[in-house]
């Protein structure tokens, strides 16, 4: 264990020097989700590299041990068939590393699909996050806020972001606090993340969706739960709320600043939920009582 | 006018009226040059209705050519945008459209006619055929990608490019989001060439299944013959599905239906599996052939046999099985749950092992060889450590939980033109240095040569590894632009300076084939490179009828056994040789074809109809024309035979 930690680290240090210093954004995770990603790149790139080194190792020994100039004008190369065991070697050697890092890969996936580890035992917060050509909406049923380009999160909880979207499918990322899923129109993703430590995250639409692209981006703020419930409380006090026509006015093609409101526009244009096997069953938030489903 | 306004490119720029009038220029001078030096009969005889594999391979390999060229340009066109923080060198709506029509290009239009035109060139040669199977669909095949790659080129100064990514995601291909008439030509272009694509699966099969010379059984075929039968049952499984899906998005602009449209019932995602699900095989009826050619290369230039013949055909059977079961690994984000991405990641990874089973084997081929380090040669070792990092990425890629860090990160960009450039490009570039003096009659510079592939190795390099590390950083794919904040400035200017050694490299190809052509010597035998296998056995240039008599064969290196062991490949009294007729009939329905694409494209529905039932009359005069082909007697060939080196050996 004490030298799979040295490899990695030692295989940190020199991305880090690499790249002049500053941790690579995927590489420097602030939460666990991002954390068990990180250490899964660094884990593939650690033994792949072990097999670029093999390949590398033996290509050059063949090119320097039997290359023309150093051999005789008369030297016949001979016929030589395969060898069953060194087929056996090439194909079993191959198998354990794929079956290994497939049991890693497995592992890791119903960890990043579900509560963040070591968070469990607490209530995640659910926001709704959506997107429209060429913004981000984020909406917090349980504190009826909505915001808009900006997301505002406690740190040292687990968060369930709802994703879909109003036009073409977009990808919602923060990379420091995990890797990105799909908002799609005619359905919802589940997307668990969590922050460890309070701080300021880029996120973005990785997913390209037209000419705006490029700026549909956001910053994701992690703090601790106290400032969190003063925002929420700040918001309820200033902000103004959400209409209908306000948030059809906001869908229109563009790029907008932050923006804050009280309520949430899930109350008159609900999330595409039971859609195409939508993950939404164990949330029973207010929407899943509202909106009318006549065929459940 | 208003029905004119919309042939007009809706983001116009001074580059694309640049292009308008190059396109107009060019077009003068080739007309005004064939009619000068009368050679329309020439081309008509001799190329337009040939059904020739020979010759439709070289019309293949010039197209593709040209296309890398254009491909290309919009690649240095984008890496030239990326390469300072916020420059204004294109706009968003001018680099989307690059980068898609790049993708498309690419691999549609470069990649697909540069492996087609090794089939056609060397698949008859090696199996001791005549020709192709069925010869006038083989050109057919061949006018209909042209027809469907004129098309799509035409369409940034007619009306507009596609900008809605290679992969052309619904909604935003839909009429909601892509509201100019790219995304037809997208839909269209793909359409008509991909029809062509599959008749030369079909065609290519059959010719591999049923014309191989006496003696030939399967396991007796070179291996690029073998790598081209697997691609080509790859492309009759896969193309049919990129048809549908082309056929459903057509109908979606064009009719409104609501296949994937997000109300109404449709449905965005499917358009993403079907799409990949031809997309994923594609990449491996690309990839095959390289590898078939990489054989043949080390094989000749180890001086030995290639090693591990057997695993190498299993391992290719197994790709190509494993080939139609990863396709969600495009899009393991979509949120189909731990499970299903679990399964996908499984066999995404499965596939590593064959192909790390044909590394091993290329790298005993080396094994007490004796290994000349000629051009082809060093892209084929060139190729070995490069591709094996673009597979390696493949792999980490393939773990779904990390991948959800990788996706739609400049580190994928990194990680497919890590496995296509090495893998597809250098061997394109490879096969065609290898096999050039068989068709053209010269050698190309060896000097030159060298010096390309330094220079695009170096490139290559420059330009796409800096991206693992961007991608690793944030840096997300299909962006016009980034904010100096994000540090991705000094890594791209190395990526723009690596594309530059590129470009360089790929002109210096150009600059080989007419240095070559001018200096070269032309008495270089039939077999410049000592090589083993059929192809090399007949004359330079290769006569109309391949062989005069038909081959004998005795192992996957006929060639090799008749210098080296005495073994007689052409035995018997020459005979009677049956040949196919040439035919306008591909050439016209070709045409036709890009007509009626053009008029769907902008729903011009009076000539779409009117061409449509021109492409059915082609069809039905066909069916009611005898044409039994030509023969040429024992005394024209034996004339021939002599002309060109004496009776065959």
């Amino acid at each position: 264990m004490k030298r799979k930690w040295s490899l990695l680290a030692s295989l940190t240090t020199l991305v880090v020097f690499l790249t002049g210093c500053e941790p690579l954004l995927v590489l420097d995770p602030k939460g666990p989700q991002a954390a068990r990603q990180a250490s899964d790149i660094m884990l593939s790139i650690g033994i792949m590299s072990v097999i670029v080194i093999v390949v590398f190792a033996i290509l050059i020994y063949m090119l320097w041990k039997y290359r023309a100039s150093k051999q005789s004008d008369d030297y016949e190369p001979p016929h030589i068939e395969g060898n069953i065991w060194v087929e056996i070697i090439c194909v079993g050697v191959p198998v354990l590393i794929v079956a290994y890092l497939s049991f890693v890969s497995i592992k890791s996936n119903y960890i990043v699909e579900s509560t963040p580890v070591g968070y469990e035992d607490q209530e995640p917060l659910v926001i709704y996050a959506s997107s429209s050509d060429w913004k981000w909406h984020f909406s917090y049923p349980e504190q009826g806020i909505e915001t808009v380009n900006y997301v505002y999160i406690p740190a040292d909880r687990p968060v369930e972001f709802k994703l879909y979207s109003y036009g073409p499918i977009t990808s919602f990322w923060i990379p420091q606090l995990g890797g990105q899923k799909y908002a799609m129109s005619d359905m919802v993703t589940t997307l668990h993340l969590a922050a460890d430590y309070p701080g300021e995250f880029m996120g973005r639409n990785a997913n390209f969706s037209g000419k705006g692209t490029a700026e549909n981006t956001f910053i994701a703020t992690a703090m601790s739960q106290e400032d969190f419930d003063e925002w929420v409380e700040e918001v309820h006090d200033t902000a103004e709320p959400i209409t209908e026509d306000e948030f059809e006015e906001l869908l229109e093609p563009g790029h907008l600043g932050r923006m804050t409101f009280t309520g949430t526009h899930l109350e008159f244009s609900p999330a595409p939920e039971h859609n195409h096997g939508s993950e939404t069953e164990q949330d029973s938030t207010k929407l899943h009582e509202e909106t009318d489903h006549s065929g459940h | 006018m208003d029905f004119l306004q919309r042939f007009a490119i809706p983001h116009p720029s001074p580059a694309i009226y640049a292009s308008m009038v190059a396109i107009a220029l060019v077009s003068i001078a080739i007309v005004a040059g064939l009619t000068y030096y009368k050679k329309w009969g020439y081309l008509w005889t001799e190329w337009l209705t040939t059904v020739d594999h020979k010759k439709i391979g070289i019309m293949y390999l010039i197209s593709a050519l040209l296309m890398l060229f254009r491909g290309g340009a919009d690649a240095i066109m984008m890496r030239a945008q990326l390469a300072t923080p916020e420059a204004k060198l294109l706009d968003a709506q001018h680099y989307n459209e690059i980068f898609t029509t790049h993708g498309v290009v690419m691999i549609i239009f470069m990649a697909m006619p540069f492996i087609f035109a090794f089939m056609n060139l060397i698949v008859p040669l090696q199996i001791g055929a005549r020709d192709v199977a069925f010869p006038r669909l083989n050109a057919l095949s061949f006018w209909l990608f042209f027809a469907g790659a004129m098309l799509f080129n035409i369409s940034f100064v007619v009306g507009g490019s596609p900008d809605a990514g290679w992969t052309s995601y619904f909604p935003l291909a839909g009429n909601d989001f892509s509201t100019s008439v790219g995304t037809n030509y997208y839909m269209l272009a793909i359409q008509i060439s991909g029809i062509g694509s599959l008749m030369t699966g079909i065609n290519m099969c059959t010719t591999i299944l049923k014309m191989r010379a006496p003696g030939m059984t399967l396991m007796k075929m070179p291996m690029f013959t073998w790598s081209a039968f697997i691609a080509n049952v790859i492309i009759i499984f896969a193309f049919p599905v990129l048809t549908v899906a082309l056929i459903m998005g057509t109908t979606d602009r064009l009719f409104g239906t609501n296949f994937f449209t997000t109300g109404n019932g449709g449905m965005d995602m499917l358009w993403a599996n079907f799409f990949w699900v031809w997309g994923h095989p594609e990449v491996y009826i690309l990839i095959l052939p390289a590898f078939g050619l990489y054989s043949e290369i080390i094989s000749t230039f180890s001086g030995r046999n290639l090693y591990g013949y057997k695993s190498m055909v299993a391992s290719m059977v197994l790709i190509s099985l494993l080939s139609f079961l990863v396709w969600t690994h495009h899009f393991f984000t979509m949120g189909q749950g731990a499970l299903t991405n679990s399964i996908f990641s499984v066999t995404t990874m499965a596939i590593a092992v064959p192909t790390g089973v044909k590394i091993f084997n290329w790298l005993f081929t080396l094994w007490k060889g004796k290994i000349r380090f000629t051009v082809p040669m060093l892209y084929s070792i060139g190729f070995i450590p490069l591709f094996t990092i673009g597979g390696v990425t493949g792999v980490m890629l393939a773990m779904s939980a990390a991948d959800y860090q990788y996706h739609n990160t400049m580190f994928l960009v990194a990680h497919f033109h890590n496995a296509i450039i090495p893998g597809v490009v250098f061997a394109m570039l490879a096969g065609l240095t290898y096999y050039w003096p068989k068709f053209f009659g010269f050698m190309l510079n060896e000097k030159i040569g060298k010096s390309t592939f330094w220079l695009l190795s170096i490139g290559f390099i420059l330009a796409f590894f800096p991206m693992y590390i961007t991608g690793l950083d944030g840096q997300a794919r299909r962006m016009y632009t980034y904010s100096e904040s994000t540090g991705f400035g000094a890594l791209n200017m190395v990526s723009f300076v690596g594309a530059a050694l590129m470009a360089i490299g790929f002109v210096t190809i150009v600059w080989n084939v007419y240095y070559s052509f001018k200096h070269s010597s032309r008495d270089i035998g039939s077999d410049p490179w000592d090589a083993r296998s059929l192809e090399w056995a007949t004359h330079t240039p290769v006569p109309v009828y391949n062989f005069a008599k038909v081959p004998q064969i005795r192992s996957s290196e006929a060639f090799w056994d008749a210098k080296k062991h005495g073994h007689q490949l052409f035995t018997g009294k020459q005979e009677e040789i049956h040949m196919p007729n040439n035919s306008g009939v591909p050439f016209i329905m070709g045409m036709i074809f890009f007509v009626c694409g053009f008029s769907f494209v902008f729903a011009l529905w009076i000539p779409a109809v009117v061409s449509l039932i021109g492409i059915f009359v082609c069809m039905g005069l066909r069916s009611f024309e005898k044409d039994h082909g030509y023969h040429i007697s024992v005394k024209e060939v034996e004339e021939t035979e002599k002309l060109l080196g004496g009776a065959s050996k």
